[in-house]
Order: C-alpha cells, then sequence, then structure tokens
C-alpha cells in the first residue's frame, strides 16, 4: 500500500478514537445527555471500508455510528453539536449521537433500532438501480446481532434477486449489549456461507487490521459498483469500551478479563501505528503533530457544540409534517 | 353524460396517471402484477410501464417497506399495496420507527414521500386476521398520513394527492367498496388531505364516519327523514389529520353527534373525534355524543356471529332515534333479517375473498 493510503487510514483511524475518547472524556460533565455507543476499538472496519468509496456514494449506519460518520467525512461540529442537543447539530438536536446524517457528503443516516437501516439501505441501492445511475453504491453497517433480524434475511433476499449495488459490512464484535453470540446464535450459523447462499459475493476478514479491510472492500465495493450485484463482509472485531456510555463495563462479567486483554492487544489503531513506524512511512515527530492538529480541530467542534444555542422550543412540532399541519 | 366508472377503476386510473407523470413513481406489492391485479386495481400497468415501474415483490413486508423508503430518500415516489390490512403488521417496524420519524428525527433534512395501499376485508368469512381496520393505530403515530375514501371520486382524487404528498401516507380502501360506481373525471386530479366531505347536509345531528360506514350512514340519514330527523352526513376522507373545522362547525349547528367508525371502539377514531366535540363544542351540546362502532373483539368468522358484529344502517338508525326520544325500530321494520347470510356487499360478490 502506498505511504499515503497508509497514512490516510491511520488518520482516519487516529480521528475516530480521538473524538471517541473527548466524548468519553466529557461526558462525566453531563451535559452530554444523551446514549452514546462508542466504537473505540472499531476503528479499521469505518476507516478500512470508508477509504475506498466516493463523497457520492450512500453510507448507511446503526446505533455505534461516530466512526462510520467520520470515516465518510462527516462534519465533526455537527456531529458534536448534535451529541449536545443544540440547534446547530446534524439534526437540529433532534436525534443525538444515535441518529448522524450528513448529507453533503451522502451519509444518509444512522438510527439504533437493531436491523432498521439494513432495508433502508438496501432501498437506496434499488433508487439507484431504479434510476439508473451508474457507478454509485450504497454501504450498510450492523452488527452481528442485526443479522438475527428478518429484515436482514429480507434485505440480502432482495438485493441478490434485483443485483443491487450495495455492500454489507457486518461488524462482528462478539456482543450484543453483554449478550454473546453464543446464546444467540448457533455455533454452526456462518453469515457468509448464508449470503453465499443468497447468490451473493461474499467475503470475511480481519476488523482489525485496516489494510485488510481495506484489501477487501476494494473488491466489494468494485463488484457492486460495476453492477455485479451485492455483497456481504464479515469484520471481525472488539469493542472496547461498554455497551453505551463512556466507561469500561468488563466488571459485570459478561466478558472475561483474558479475552479483554488479548483484544486490547490487536487494538487496531496502536498495531498500525506501531507498523507504519516500523517501516518508516511515519515518526514520532509527524504522529506527535497529526494528533495536536486532530486535537485543535475536536476542541473547536466542542467549543461550537457547548458555545452554541439549544433549539427553539417551536422546533418541538416542526419536521413533523412536510406541510407544517401540526398544532 | 358524465362517466361513471367503479372505485377499484378510480384506483387503477389513478396509478396509471402518477406513474404516466412522473418517472420516480412506481408500484410494488404482492401480485401487483398477477392476473387479478389487486382486485383490478394495477391490472395492465406492467404492460404499460415495464416491469421495473410495476412489481411484484418478496413476501417480506418488513423489508420491502424498508426498501420503499430507502428509495424515497434518492428521490423515488413508491406505492406500496397489501391485499390485506392484517399483513402489513409485519411492517409496523419500519413504518413507525423509521417512515414516520425520519423527518422529524433528522430535522427535516429528508423526506419519505410514500404511499401505502392496504384493504380492509369484510363478509365472506375473512375472520379474524382478514378484516382488521386499524386507521387509529396508524392515525396515532405522528408523521403519518391517513386517508380512507368513500367514494370513486375521492379514491382517485386522493390517491394522486397521496402520491404527490411528501410526507408517507396509509391509504385505505375498504373492499366493499370496490365494486362501487361513481362519477369520476377522466383527467389527473386531486382531493386535498385533510379535508373531509359533508355528504348530507342536515340540521339535527351531526354524523361523522368514513370509509365504507358512510354509505350505511347516509342510508340511515335517509330513513331518519321518516321521523323528521334531518341528519348531517360528514364522510371523514381523512383520518389524520382530522378535519376538525369541518366537525365543529357542523356539531356547533347541529347540537348533536353520532361517530360512525368501522373499527374498534376503545381508544379508537370514534373517542378522538368525541373528545374534540367535548373540548371545542362543549357549550353547545344537546346532547352527550354517541358512538356506532365494532365491539371490542376480533372479528369472528361464521356470517352467524359476523352478522351481528358489524353494526348497520339499523344501529344508526337506533342510536340517533334514542337521542331524539324515538323508540327502536325493528329489524323487520327496517328489511333487515339476521338469519341470512349479510356477509356480501352486493350480490355479484361470489366470495371467495
Amino acid at each position: 500500500m502506498d505511504k499515503k493510503r497508509s497514512i490516510s487510514l491511520y488518520d482516519t483511524m487516529l480521528k475516530i478514537r480521538m473524538v471517541e475518547e473527548a466524548i468519553a472524556e466529557l461526558y462525566p460533565q453531563q451535559q452530554i445527555r444523551c446514549p452514546v455507543h462508542l466504537c473505540i476499538g472499531q476503528e479499521a472496519v469505518a476507516a478500512g471500508v470508508c477509504s475506498n468509496l466516493k463523497k457520492d456514494d450512500y453510507v448507511m449506519s446503526n446505533h455505534r455510528s461516530h466512526g462510520h460518520y467520520i470515516a465518510k467525512g462527516g462534519d465533526i461540529k455537527a456531529m458534536m453539536a448534535e451529541i449536545y442537543g443544540k440547534a446547530t447539530g446534524c439534526c437540529k438536536g433532534k436525534g443525538g449521537s444515535m441518529h448522524l446524517v450528513d448529507l453533503t457528503v451522502n451519509y444518509l443516516g444512522s438510527t439504533p433500532i437493531v436491523g432498521g437501516t439494513i432495508p433502508v439501505a438496501t432501498g437506496v441501492a434499488f433508487g439507484i438501480k431504479l434510476k439508473k445511475i451508474k457507478g454509485k453504491v450504497a454501504v450498510i453497517f450492523l452488527g452481528d446481532a442485526a443479522t438475527e433480524e428478518g429484515v436482514f434475511s429480507e434485505s440480502l433476499n432482495f438485493a441478490a434477486l434485483k443485483k443491487l449495488p450495495i455492500v454489507f459490512v457486518s461488524e462482528n464484535n462478539l456482543y450484543s449489549v453483554y449478550s454473546p453470540l453464543s446464546v444467540r446464535q448457533p455455533e454452526e450459523r456462518d453469515n457468509v456461507k448464508l449470503a453465499k447462499a443468497y447468490g451473493i459475493f461474499s467475503d470475511r476478514g480481519n476488523g482489525n487490521d485496516v489494510e485488510e479491510v481495506s484489501r477487501i472492500t476494494v473488491k466489494a465495493v468494485e463488484y457492486a459498483r460495476a453492477g455485479k450485484g451485492p455483497v456481504f463482509l464479515e469484520l471481525s472485531t472488539y469493542r472496547f469500551r461498554e455497551h453505551c456510555g463512556p466507561n469500561y463495563d468488563n466488571d459485570l462479567g459478561y466478558r472475561t478479563q483474558k479475552e479483554f486483554r488479548a483484544w486490547l492487544k490487536k487494538c487496531p489503531l496502536e498495531n498500525y501505528e506501531k507498523m507504519l513506524l516500523k517501516n518508516g512511512l511515519l515518526d514520532e515527530r509527524k504522529i506527535a503533530a497529526m494528533k495536536e492538529k486532530m486535537q485543535a480541530e475536536i476542541d473547536d467542534a466542542v467549543v461550537f457544540a457547548k458555545n452554541s444555542p439549544f433549539p427553539d422550543i417551536k422546533e418541538i412540532m416542526s419536521d413533523v409534517y412536510s406541510n407544517e399541519v401540526g398544532e | 353524460m358524465k362517466r361513471e366508472i367503479t372505485y377499484a377503476q378510480a384506483i387503477l386510473e389513478a396509478t396509471d396517471q402518477c406513474l404516466g407523470n412522473d418517472p420516480n413513481v412506481y408500484i410494488m406489492g404482492l401480485g401487483v402484477t398477477d392476473p387479478k391485479g389487486v382486485f383490478g386495481t394495477t391490472l395492465g400497468l406492467e404492460k404499460k410501464y415495464g416491469s421495473s415501474r410495476v412489481m411484484d415483490m418478496p413476501v417480506a413486508e418488513n423489508g420491502m417497506t424498508g426498501i420503499a423508503i430507502g428509495s424515497s430518500l434518492v428521490g423515488m415516489r413508491p406505492i406500496m399495496t397489501h391485499q390485506r390490512v392484517d399483513f402489513m403488521i409485519l411492517s409496523l417496524d419500519q413504518l413507525i420507527n423509521n417512515a414516520a420519524k425520519w423527518r422529524y428525527m433528522f430535522g427535516g433534512k429528508m423526506k419519505v414521500p410514500i404511499v401505502i395501499r392496504m384493504i380492509i376485508g369484510r363478509g365472506w368469512g375473512q375472520g379474524p386476521q382478514h378484516s382488521q381496520s386499524l386507521q387509529a393505530l396508524f392515525a396515532h403515530i405522528p408523521g403519518l398520513k391517513v386517508v380512507m375514501p368513500t367514494i370513486p371520486y375521492d379514491a382517485k382524487g386522493l390517491l394522486v394527492s397521496s402520491v404527490e404528498d411528501d410526507d408517507p401516507v396509509i391509504y385505505i380502501e375498504h373492499r366493499w367498496l370496490h365494486n362501487i360506481f361513481g362519477e369520476v373525471p377522466e383527467e389527473m386530479y386531486r382531493v386535498n388531505i385533510g379535508e373531509a366531505r359533508t355528504m348530507r347536509v342536515g340540521k339535527d345531528i351531526t354524523i361523522v364516519s368514513s370509509s365504507y360506514m358512510s354509505l350505511e350512514a347516509l342510508k340511515a340519514a335517509e330513513y331518519l327523514e321518516k321521523d323528521g330527523i334531518n341528519a348531517e352526513v360528514i364522510d371523514l376522507r381523512t383520518i389524520k389529520p382530522l378535519d376538525e373545522n369541518t366537525i365543529i362547525n357542523s356539531v356547533n349547528k347541529t347540537g348533536r353527534l353520532l361517530v360512525v367508525d368501522g373499527a374498534w371502539k376503545s381508544f379508537g377514531a370514534s373517542a378522538e373525534i368525541v373528545s374534540i366535540a367535548a373540548e371545542k363544542s362543549y357549550g353547545k351540546l344537546k346532547s352527550a355524543p354517541v358512538r356506532v362502532s365494532f365491539p371490542d373483539a376480533p372479528t369472528p368468522t361464521s356470517w352467524a356471529l359476523a352478522n351481528h358484529y358489524y353494526p348497520k344502517f339499523i344501529d344508526i338508525i337506533n342510536a340517533t332515534g334514542r337521542m331524539f326520544g324515538v323508540v327502536d325500530r325493528s329489524e323487520k321494520q327496517v328489511g333487515i333479517s339476521y338469519d341470512v347470510p349479510l356477509d356480501v356487499p352486493d350480490k355479484s360478490f361470489m366470495g371467495p375473498f
């Protein structure tokens, strides 16, 4: 992989990590008053996949969506303001962390009903096809639990039936809240094989290795973009923090310290940083400069969010209908 | 001579004109392209517009609703059909969590212009899972619009308005209306969403009804003239947003309100309408509002039970009469017998569904 591209992947992961850590740090101030599902530990999936997308390709996602939004190029200020419930937020304060959107980069939205955006993104791909637009793809990020939802199967079936330009990216982080895969899916289940059974081009990979994610996605996006049909990817990864909130939740006992430590060693950001240093693609000084620049951008976004006004009370009744029929 | 066509033909004509008028409109649903064409409402459309715009679909109501939503986010205007309301219940997640909220939860940045047509079954043993009337359920959800045309003219005009509307619209058809005839202009026209129709002007009582029950209400109103009761009949046409002004103006004039709702009584549309009258016409009411609706039980299949389950014009006549101190009429007096099946809209209806 060329140097510029490697640094760009690192830069995206770093940005996601630093934004998430900033949120975690700010959360105890009690000014962020909505649930936050941090993706620390899962940055490589978002960064690797989105690095192969064009600005006008569509992306949709779920509750743990900060990384996807950032990797697609979503505006950080609008995101922070949204999390702070401000009028300047990407949803004018009506969505919060679980509802991010940035139409300037075709990030069409994330929602927290498990699997809820899978058919919607499939419909976006269907719209692309109906409008006979060539060379444009939709990407839907989903979690391992979402593959248990009916709409997952329904969407795979339809996407395959109509050969839609969509890439389904399953981030398998092993847990749905505190419920491990073992209580949710039979051991024999293999989602890659399942997708293949629908006639869908499918692949799997290490979701903590950003270059591997990128390599797999290049093929997937090319395939979908060429109009050959949908693609399903399963990328294994691990969330470091608690399911929802800024802390760690290993004390609950739903996962072992041994497992957690093993995954910490597979940290996508640290390992990639080490690799770049070792190969001389980056040095400590450059990394420090990148972090400093990023921190300034994040600090700006936080100041912007904090200083922004709250939405006007009239906003309660606006945007319910196109013609505002409400009282 | 004015042209008369059926309600089903009016829906077909509206769909045809919407497809012809806007390349972003498409229609999908189970049976849309089959030989029966959703009770004749989609016949011939595939041949005219092609299979990429007029299509059958997988039996996956929730997923397909989400797919319709997604396509609307990139500019399409889907019409989705369900042969029975009951099947769309599978798609309540996509309808309520996504379609209804998409505009709001993303700060007004996007719109979901989709129309979901669904048909209420009645009679011929449709039973508990083929005859539900869920207009109140949909109308309860902010973000959804709900229309229930009664006559062919409104069936066409409201479908055109629904397709052109930028919000998700639930378009509910009663199976017993499909074969009724009415005057329908050939050109494309619109009936505004949110406007009720005063079907009959009267001064003594306001009868508010919708869909098929409006026909029963009209029949009852004619009969009530014999008692010297001059009833005004308001056909809602749109359930949400409700045309409160038309209802309130009428109630203020007549001082009496009877709501006829082809649905369960508790927490239903009838409760909403009575509440509005109580809140806004309290001082004008001469007697307590009355409701005629379904008993709070699923629809039984046997015609012997269904005969007594569905309210009919005799129930409207008697409920109204009681408000004026008139004694109840017998079945014989109004020409109804519960000893024979009352499970078809007319003799041409021979089943099976």
